[in-house]
């Protein structure tokens, strides 16, 4: 019997067993951020330690920063956090992409970027959506701030293994419908809570033909499945992206790298613990009416009516969900007004996000009295996006273009929703209060919807709304 | 560095009903604005315990009867989300000591052993029963016992699970695993040198 690339990577990594049962687990690669690790190295400086491979230990700033201007914190605290990772990179000999570097951005933007996240590796970060770094074909992971701790101490963690459920999706994805759409299909089909206890694998040919972008998009929203990991095996996609990069192998030791991180793809026959096969035709534009990542429905569906659910639990939690939405049920989904529309995230913050949504925004304007802000995922991405004009698209759209970081996904910066507005968001939560205002309404979608929302001023069709007829579909 | 066993919870409790609880709700990203985790008490929920202007809602974390529990009921997927430990942190910090739930997010149920705050699973009839029972009578104690894996409140009484690593760490004193982790130096060394790429 064959194995996963996830049951590959995990034995390559296994330093040894604990006592509780759980395994010791090699972290090859460790990311981090402003807000989850400055507590981390506040322990191992009260315990007297020293980051064991600061080498394989990767900092940038991305969840504070202001997006209008970079170098101005909102606050004394945005400011101390800033500083608190200034320090600790600087004590430790970690490497940071401060904002000075041309290289910052959001975690998850800038590792694929520089090539640090590489296939066959295991990544930790103190961040839920470090499950984006699977499309590499890495075993990647959220962990909390203790565990941050671990990794800067040992390198290592205390981890149980994971069951792998594949998660199969074949045929061409029909003109106006997305990577995005694929993540809430299989979040709504599986449920929010589907995946604990699972790493996704991806799989299919929609998978094979898809981007490492696109891959990213799904990988990152495994985690609003329930699942702490996802991955796509690597392949030539894979290996073409990374070649270059300034962390990715060299010249010289290239073709031993490819052969090491093939070797890493899952075997033909190899045993899942779950198969889930999804018909890429199936797949609509998708849009969230709820407070949680599940509920969704493809554009043309009406809102679920709490009296026709299944039952008392679901009906309660329709119930609740509706009245934070102030949105009825039984209604439309087309049609709902906005007041904010985002483009960006770790999710959909990447060149080709803001090339496929320039596309179609080019030559319309953002609907009056809507607040439209586009905000690449790093300086890297901003800069090829306004190498190509993407910039000037958006802003003679009526978007303000922004600088690089997390910005409206969380709202931990000045970016946030005021009141009970609206906003058409491509990033990947919409819980009660996610935007920053504790009544702010999220509906997650593609960034095209975004753009075909912003111009419409309501949740609209981006097939009706910018007129694709599939003859001249971008999307691969 | 010794820890203390963690073999049985008595307390308090207090019924937050729903599923797919967030890390968003339980500490809002504003309150993430820290270098520490020391200000986090009593911020646990706090957008759903006022409202804007900053009145109380009335939630039941704020209900009198309920002032002082330890323990905390809940649906399943408790915890998803973001991976943030203030959450935990809140919830710990404002004096919990263990949740019982219909089912736990991964990285909240990680993050929460890691302090010492069990999370044990129950089904949803058992855990909506004892909710009645606190419900209608406050101040009656309920223990946790992770020996037994059983839940005691007056006449009520039922099962209780949690991966065997999580209750073996937490009744043995080992549930910060740092000290296991930094005594296998040698052997974190030797599997780093088999990685070409560390």
């Amino acid at each position: 019997m064959g194995k996963t690339l996830y049951q590959k990577v995990w034995d390559a990594h296994t330093v040894g067993t604990l006592s509780d049962g759980r395994t010791q687990l090699f972290i090859g690669t460790h990311l981090i951020h402003e807000v989850t690790s400055p507590q981390a190295f506040g322990m191992i400086r009260d315990l007297g330690l020293q980051v064991k491979y600061p080498h394989r230990t990767f900092a940038t700033v991305d969840h504070i920063v202001p997006t209008v201007d970079q170098d101005a914190p909102a606050d004394p605290l945005a400011a101390e956090m800033m500083d608190a990772l200034r320090r600790n990179a600087d004590d430790f000999g970690v490497t940071y992409f401060d904002l000075g570097s041309g290289k910052q951005g959001i975690v998850h933007v800038v590792g694929p970027e520089q090539g640090i996240t590489q296939p066959g590796t295991t990544i930790a970060c103190g961040d839920s959506h470090t499950a984006t770094h699977g499309a590499f074909g890495a075993i990647a992971f959220g962990i909390g701030t203790t565990q941050v701790r671990d990794v800067l101490a040992t390198q290592t963690i205390a981890m149980e293994s994971l069951k792998v459920r594949l998660i199969k999706v074949d045929g061409p994805l029909k003109p106006g419908v997305y990577a995005k759409d694929v993540a809430l299909d299989i979040i709504r089909r599986l449920g929010a809570n589907g995946g604990i206890g699972y790493a996704y694998e991806y799989g299919g040919s929609t998978f094979d033909n898809f981007s490492m972008e696109e891959r990213m998009t799904v990988c990152n929203m495994s985690i609003e499945g329930g699942a702490r990991c996802g991955y796509v095996n690597p392949d030539e996609k894979t290996f073409a992206f990374l070649k270059g990069r300034p962390y990715a192998p060299g010249e010289d030791e290239w073709d031993a790298a490819i052969e090491r991180w093939q070797s890493f793809a899952s075997d033909p026959d190899a045993d899942y613990d779950d198969l889930i096969e999804i018909d890429a035709a199936d797949i609509e534009p998708t849009v969230t009416w709820g407070i949680s990542p599940d509920q969704g429905i493809s554009i043309s569906e009406t809102i679920p009516d709490p009296a026709e659910a299944g039952s008392e639990a679901l009906r309660a939690s329709y119930r609740e969900a509706l009245d934070y939405m102030q949105l009825p049920g039984g209604t439309p989904i087309k049609g709902v007004k906005i007041d904010v529309a985002f483009i960006g995230s770790c999710t959909n913050g990447r060149l080709r996000d803001f090339r496929e949504a320039a596309r179609f925004l080019k030559g319309h304007r953002v609907a009056p009295g809507v607040k439209a802000i586009a905000v690449p995922g790093s300086q890297i991405t901003a800069v090829q996006c306004e190498q190509e004009g993407l910039d000037r698209i958006f802003e003679e759209a009526g978007f303000e273009w922004r600088a690089a970081g997390c910005s409206m996904c969380l709202a931990m910066n000045p970016d946030k929703l005021v009141g009970d507005q609206v906003c058409a968001s491509s990033s990947n939560r919409n819980f009660k209060g996610r935007q920053g205002s504790p009544i702010g309404r999220t509906l997650l979608m593609s960034p095209v919807m975004v753009c075909a929302a912003a111009v419409k001023g309501e949740v609209a069709d981006a097939r009706e709304v910018f007129e694709v007829d599939g003859s001249d579909s971008a999307v691969a | 560095m010794a820890l203390d066993k963690i073999t049985s919870i008595t307390g308090t409790a207090v019924h937050l009903p729903g599923a797919d609880i967030d890390t968003d709700r339980i500490i809002p990203a504003r309150y993430l604005k820290c270098v520490t985790f020391d200000d986090l008490a009593d911020k646990h929920f706090h957008d759903v315990r006022y409202d804007p202007e900053g009145n109380a809602t009335g939630h039941p974390l704020d209900d009198p009867r309920f002032k002082g529990a330890s323990i905390m009921l809940s649906g399943p997927n408790f915890g998803c989300g973001s991976s943030r430990e203030h959450a935990p942190q809140a919830i710990y910090r404002s004096g919990f000591r263990a949740i019982i739930a219909e089912s736990f997010a991964e990285i909240f149920f990680g993050n929460s052993t890691t302090l010492g705050m069990p999370c044990l699973s129950a089904s949803r009839e058992d855990i909506d029963a004892l909710g009645a029972v606190i419900g209608n009578a406050p101040a009656t104690e309920v223990t946790i016992d992770l020996e037994a894996m059983e839940v005691t409140c007056g006449e009520t009484r039922f099962a209780i699970t949690m991966p065997g690593s999580a209750r073996h760490a937490l009744t043995a004193g080992r549930w910060d695993p740092i000290q296991e982790l930094l005594d296998n130096e040698g052997q974190i060394t030797a599997a780093g040198e088999a990685l070409p790429y560390v």
